[in-house]
């Protein structure tokens, strides 16, 4: 009697791990992060599982979101893209600049202003993901190092552009629009979010360059004696990452209603962050958008959950790091299960 | 077999020269279509590079190459497979992360304006494996298959195009028998299709089978084709002995002292399960195929393995799963086989290279350790004025006498050197062979692992042949010449793994 029951212990207990080991291969560390964060914060704040503050969590995560999606781009290949707070910094110093020139030669048409304004920074924005793409690509240079290179020149160029100081003075449309307004209630913010990530979404799983960006990160070789153009997949991987970037760039420059240098510092690792815990590997190859899109919303959460318990935001860069840390050690257990065993 | 077509693959005096080495010399190699054509020969005999020119992967140096009657001039994979020709390597160039489907259309993938037509995508992917008559599913990630189910999604791939010529490096290395009579079935089909298949492989006992021809090779020269039918394992064996034997050799004398290691029944990665004595005063060989366990077997030993089963006592004193600088501190010295990726700090000199040997002998600086490093350049016959160069602007010869160096650093009772003489000019090897024989006739034991069977023979006063990661044989003094070893060599029965 008393083994049998030991015995059905056991199995229950091998069966949730199994469960476990399972949720672990298909989604990584995102379910057990997730849960466990909404069980912490939950308990130590009443204000956090309240309706209002999970869609204010929403809507703050849409500038991390973008980002992760163009970071995952590039994660898929197997790089890295250091330099997407430099997107959006330059982004939102060009933007302002434009748009701020643009209204002193033809001050009356304020649509005009803006679509320069945008057009113009994601121009900008474009060169520096082809800067990226040139040297990761063609030259070889590790990516890692490439883009720390062109973040490092992207922040001097900003700064420079603007001695530091926030430039204002473009039309209030501009942020009353992007930063503020609403489409049949929607925020535009959210709108534009979304727009984008079925734009990825279509494109990763629906298209022929999907299909070269994963076969690429997934083994290089194979990828090109099967006769794709890999150098061109990479150049277009930190060329879309550089836009969606330059789109957050616009967005928070709207947010904020004047053009900063400063803005994006930490998002690199923020959203690297949400794409390793939303399941992307770093290996590449692997990783989905619903990982990276939740993944993102996860940082956020944790970010706001941990507003709500008053701990400062010193502490927060601690966790982040550490929470980034411990994604990357399961995933390369996960990608050993993935890859290594049957 | 179309005896009277023109064949679709002929080379006309193929050579492929390497920096001090005749890969390929004068090649003249035909492969008829609905053909099966064994390549055989032992490591380093020129099959790969034969197989790598005709894929596309290398350039001869001279020769010529016609496939299905035009003369080859661009070699490149892409070229290759247009003229259909295309190969399957031991290492599977699939995308593991990516399902069968995908890879089964990676690169040609069927879109209309860049976006996908899976459905369109998924017939075709059914009609590549409802040509071979066998089938995986086409939704499963590629990581997720065994051996046998990526060598068939591999060849499927080779169908894409107009297959002609299909090339298969040891295809069965890996697989289960069952996988194995699937390849086989699989050959048969493409035979009758008309494609001409090239099939490298060790296992004897495999070419009755399935082969038509078999084509011998050995030091990058052909040394025959024979038609497969009725031709016993014996004569196939027969026409790879009678090489001559070269002067720089040494007659080294047997001393032959007291055991210094004993392994019982060990088993690691690439062992299963081998026994062996060492004694000091002798030379003891370890010869056999890359991967049959001759070297996997002294990895273990010295710690760089997992040691899973087994017993290993060295001077007396139990050493099993020691640590590598256990070992190392118990008096085994080991020479590895990769002097660029495992031997040399490449970025340092050869001197310094040398000093890295008298690690935990406590004199590493000061006057001493310079007349010391100068006195084991002259023991290995290292010009002094080549000390001071980094160990990557040294020859193949030079750095080679360097890692014998390092085995000076301290006094050894047992050297092992993996590959002692890989990439080597012969006055070094003549030179680094008269270092082994001073050592063993001072006493002490040498292990001389080695895939030349030659060198192997040569020096050895034992020789342990191992297949399949198990001692095949045991030879001593007279018994040891090619008759005897070859037959040892080569999988004869049906691998068990």
């Amino acid at each position: 009697m008393s083994v049998e029951t030991t015995t059905s212990v056991r199995t229950s207990f091998g069966g949730v791990a199994a469960a476990a080991k399972l949720m672990l291969i298909r989604m990584g560390v995102l379910p057990f992060f997730l849960v466990a964060a909404f069980v912490v914060f939950t308990l130590a704040s009443a204000q956090f599982l309240t309706a209002q503050n999970i869609v204010n969590v929403a809507r703050q995560s849409v500038y991390l979101v973008l980002v992760s999606l163009g970071q995952m781009i590039v994660l898929l290949t197997g790089g890295f893209d250091l330099a997407v707070g430099t997107t959006i910094a330059l982004t939102s110093v060009v933007s302002a600049m434009i748009m701020i020139s643009v209204m002193g030669a033809v001050p009356g048409s304020v649509g005009l202003i803006i679509a320069a304004g945008c057009l113009g920074a994601m121009a900008v924005a474009l060169l520096i993901g082809l800067i990226n793409g040139v040297g990761v690509a063609v030259f070889g240079v590790s990516p890692f190092i490439m883009t720390l290179g062109v973040q490092s020149v992207g922040a001097g160029v900003a700064l420079f552009l603007t001695g530091g100081v926030p430039v204002t003075g473009f039309p209030h449309a501009f942020g009353d629009t992007f930063g503020f307004g609403r489409v049949f209630g929607v925020p535009v913010t959210v709108a534009i979010a979304i727009v984008a990530i079925a734009v990825v979404a279509i494109f990763l799983y629906g298209s022929r360059f999907g299909r070269h960006l994963y076969a690429v990160g997934g083994n290089v070789k194979a990828a090109k004696l099967s006769g794709i153009n890999t150098t061109a997949t990479l150049l277009i991987a930190y060329a879309a990452s550089a836009l969606l970037a330059s789109i957050d760039g616009l967005l928070l420059t709207a947010r904020v209603e004047s053009g900063e240098a400063n803005l994006g510092g930490t998002i690199a690792l923020q959203s690297i962050a949400a794409c390793v815990i939303g399941g992307v590997s770093l290996r590449g190859g692997i990783g989905r958008v619903e990982g990276v899109v939740l993944g993102a919303f996860f940082i956020v959460l944790i970010q706001n959950g941990m507003d709500l318990m008053q701990i400062g935001s010193y502490m927060q860069m601690v966790l982040l790091g550490v929470l980034l840390i411990l994604a990357v050690i399961v995933d390369q257990f996960r990608y050993r299960l993935l890859i290594g065993a049957n | 077999m179309a005896d009277l077509q023109k064949p679709i693959v002929e080379t006309h005096g193929l050579t492929k020269l390497y920096p001090g080495v005749v890969a390929l010399d004068h090649v003249d190699f035909a492969l008829e279509a609905g053909e099966v054509h064994v390549l055989f020969g032992e490591n380093g005999a020129g099959k790969s590079t034969l197989i790598s020119i005709l894929a596309g992967a290398t350039t001869p140096t001279s020769g010529s190459v016609e496939i299905a009657g035009e003369t080859v001039t661009v070699f490149t994979v892409r070229n290759a497979r247009k003229l259909g020709v295309s190969a399957v390597f031991q290492e599977f160039s699939l995308v593991p992360t990516q399902t069968v489907l995908e890879n089964l259309v990676l690169g040609e993938e069927l879109a209309s304006a860049g976006f996908l037509r899976r459905s369109e995508e998924r017939r075709r992917a059914e009609a590549l494996f409802a040509a071979l008559d066998r089938g995986v599913d086409l939704d499963r990630r590629v990581s997720q298959l065994s051996r046998g189910e990526q060598q068939l999604v591999e060849i499927a791939k080779a169908m894409r195009s107009d297959l002609r010529v299909l090339i298969l490096d040891e295809p069965t290395a890996s697989l289960t028998d069952r996988e194995t009579e699937t390849l086989f079935g699989l050959i048969a089909r493409l035979k009758a299709r008309g494609v001409g298949v090239i099939y490298i492989s060790h296992r004897i006992h495999e070419f009755q089978r399935i082969a038509d021809r078999i084509t011998v090779l050995r030091d990058g020269r052909r040394l025959g084709t024979v038609l497969a039918a009725g031709l016993s394992e014996e004569e196939l064996l027969a026409m790879m002995t009678g090489r001559v034997m070269g002067a720089i050799y040494p007659q080294i004398g047997r001393p032959s002292g007291p055991e210094v290691l004993r392994v019982e029944g060990l088993r690691a990665a690439g062992v299963a399960g081998a026994s062996f004595a060492i004694r000091a005063g002798e030379v003891t060989g370890f010869a056999g195929l890359v991967g049959s366990g001759k070297s996997e077997v002294w990895r273990a030993l010295m710690g760089l393995n997992r040691t899973l089963a087994g017993k290993i006592v060295l001077n007396g004193k139990d050493m099993t799963g020691a640590r590598t600088g256990a070992v190392i501190a118990a008096g085994v010295h080991y020479l590895p086989p990769d002097r660029k990726d495992e031997g040399l700090v490449l970025a340092a000199s050869a001197s310094d290279n040398i000093a890295l040997g008298m690690f935990g002998t406590g004199r590493l600086r000061g006057r001493r350790v310079g007349e010391a490093i100068a006195r084991i350049a002259k023991t290995v016959g290292l010009d002094p004025h080549m000390l001071r160069r980094l160990a990557s602007q040294l020859s193949g010869g030079n750095q080679q006498k360097v890692m014998f160096g390092k085995g000076f650093g301290r006094d050894y009772a047992l050297y092992v050197f993996d590959e002692p003489t890989v990439g080597v000019d012969m006055g070094t090897r003549a030179q680094l062979y008269r270092v082994v024989k001073s050592l063993v006739e001072g006493g002490k034991a040498v292990v001389v692992i080695s895939s030349d069977l030659q060198e192997a023979m040569s020096l050895s006063h034992r020789l342990l042949v191992f297949s399949a990661g198990q001692i095949s044989a045991e030879l001593e003094g007279e018994e040891i010449n090619e008759a005897a070893v070859l037959p040892r060599f080569f999988e004869r029965k049906k691998a068990t793994a």
